[in-house]
């Protein structure tokens, strides 16, 4: 099924959000994909605790403040969320675009605005040489389907929430073994209590060290080499679970043929257009001269590129520029 | 200007000058090194991960435990590794010793 709107935009962090607040006041409707489980984009995953100190008016607010102010500012337009999975593939129709994720969620839309930050999250892997020819087989960056685990042996590496977590969760049924560079967890206080009791008890064994080497035995085992202390130990596993948390990655952004400047889309600056018409940029992603990855000017290429997009929703329509201060039309769209 | 001496991921040793108002990791963007530094500073990633050369490692600031735990998600860590935006530069450590780690 083929879901039908005015813009797809790609990314729900402040800006995308931003956008949507924007586009709305000019009746554009708008659904967001982002490939985390939650809006915000950095400022909710990276950094939601840290003090933000250069948004206008706010002296200081902290990513996650923004992010839910943002939410509840841009609400009265009941934008449609797509979480959790990436926009993978974009095709030109007689309506505009239709935009397909990983998932196979479909939308269709008069225009696209990317607002995709520094890239999609997506696992850190660990550098191991030939890891690559062990994933979804042996090693495994998430976990979808946990049955798999069962009454195996399984190693899983790191020390924040997702190993903790899955330590933890998995050693009900699995022997696991925990390997982390040091005995000090980020994770939350509970998981980790919890992890040391398992330990005490001796439901799941612990290691101190990095792994450093991958290699295939019979049965479709791993063969993991560590260090730890400048000493080298192996253990054998069925799977390898690392969790290092997530970074960024331009991703299928690069192959839209969009015309880039050193992985940023280019743009103009009086429509924020990338170089094919009805795809737009705003954010961090974007480049033109004079660029600052700042918040704030994400918010005001937010408020130019809606002007232009209003052009494709409603090509016969004459768009008067009004004041949500003064515009009574403007406020009831914002229901106050 | 005070100096840095820094190792780049090919091996390649370079002095560059700094300006003791910068930290680590903004001055080694701003010369040009491959440092992603995706937080953009907030010591939250562990994308501006270096070694400091053994002989400046009591001459830093300690560690605080949020740069500590970032480490945890950065790879080949040693004892002398450091998140470089966590680094004050100041006059003190001219001569300093830094190699970027691994990606």
């Amino acid at each position: 099924m083929t879901e039908k709107t005015d813009v797809v935009i790609i990314g729900a962090g402040p800006v995308g959000l931003f956008a949507v607040f924007e586009l709305g006041l000019l009746n554009i409707k708008c659904h967001l994909v982002d490939n985390l489980d939650k809006v915000g984009g950095q400022c909710a995953e990276l950094y939601p605790e840290k003090p933000i100190y250069d948004i206008p008016s706010r002296p200081v607010v902290t990513g996650q403040e923004l992010t839910d102010e943002l939410i509840k500012q841009i609400n009265p337009f009941k934008p449609k969320f797509h979480l959790n999975q990436q926009v993978e593939k974009i095709a030109k129709t007689e309506y505009g675009w239709i935009v397909e994720t990983n998932i196979g969620t479909k939308v269709e839309a008069k225009c696209i605005v990317v607002a995709a930050g520094a890239g999609s999250f997506v696992p850190r892997k660990p550098p191991i040489e030939n890891i690559e020819n062990f994933e979804n087989k042996n090693v495994f960056y998430a976990i979808r389907d946990k049955s798999i685990f069962k009454n195996k042996k399984i190693l899983i590496a790191g020390g924040g929430d997702s190993a903790l977590d899955w330590t933890n969760e998995l050693s009900k049924d699995s022997n696991v073994t925990l390997i982390h560079r040091r005995k000090e967890f980020r994770a939350a206080p509970d998981s980790v209590s919890k992890m040391q009791e398992l330990e005490t008890k001796g439901k799941i064994k612990f290691l101190k060290g990095q792994i450093k080497k991958i290699s295939k035995i019979q049965d479709s085992r791993i063969i993991l080499e560590y260090e730890s202390d400048d000493e080298k130990s192996n253990i054998e596993v069925d799977y390898l679970l690392p969790f290092f948390g997530l970074k960024m990655e331009l991703g299928p952004i690069a192959e839209w043929g969009l015309n880039l400047h050193e992985n940023l889309i280019k743009v103009d600056t009086e429509k924020f257009q990338t170089s094919t018409p009805s795809i737009f940029a705003i954010g961090d992603i974007n480049w033109y001269p004079g660029k600052l990855k700042l918040i704030l000017s994400g918010f005001h290429e937010s408020a130019l590129m809606a002007q232009e997009v209003f052009k494709y929703c409603f090509p016969d329509k004459k768009n008067i520029f009004r004041y949500t201060t003064s515009s009574k039309e403007l406020q009831k769209k914002l229901g106050v | 200007m005070p100096k840095l001496i820094i190792t780049d991921r090919s091996g390649k040793k370079s002095e560059i000058e700094y300006d003791s108002n910068f930290t680590l990791m903004e001055t080694l963007r701003d010369n040009g090194y491959d440092i992603e530094a995706s937080c953009g500073g907030c010591c939250a990633c562990a994308t501006c991960h270096v070694y400091i050369d053994e002989k400046w490692t009591n001459k830093l600031k300690n560690m605080d435990d949020d740069e500590e735990s970032m480490l945890d998600q950065a790879f080949d860590v040693k004892k002398n590794s450091r998140l470089s935006c966590q680094i004050e530069l100041s006059e003190e450590l001219d001569g300093l010793e830094v190699e970027i780690a691994p990606e």
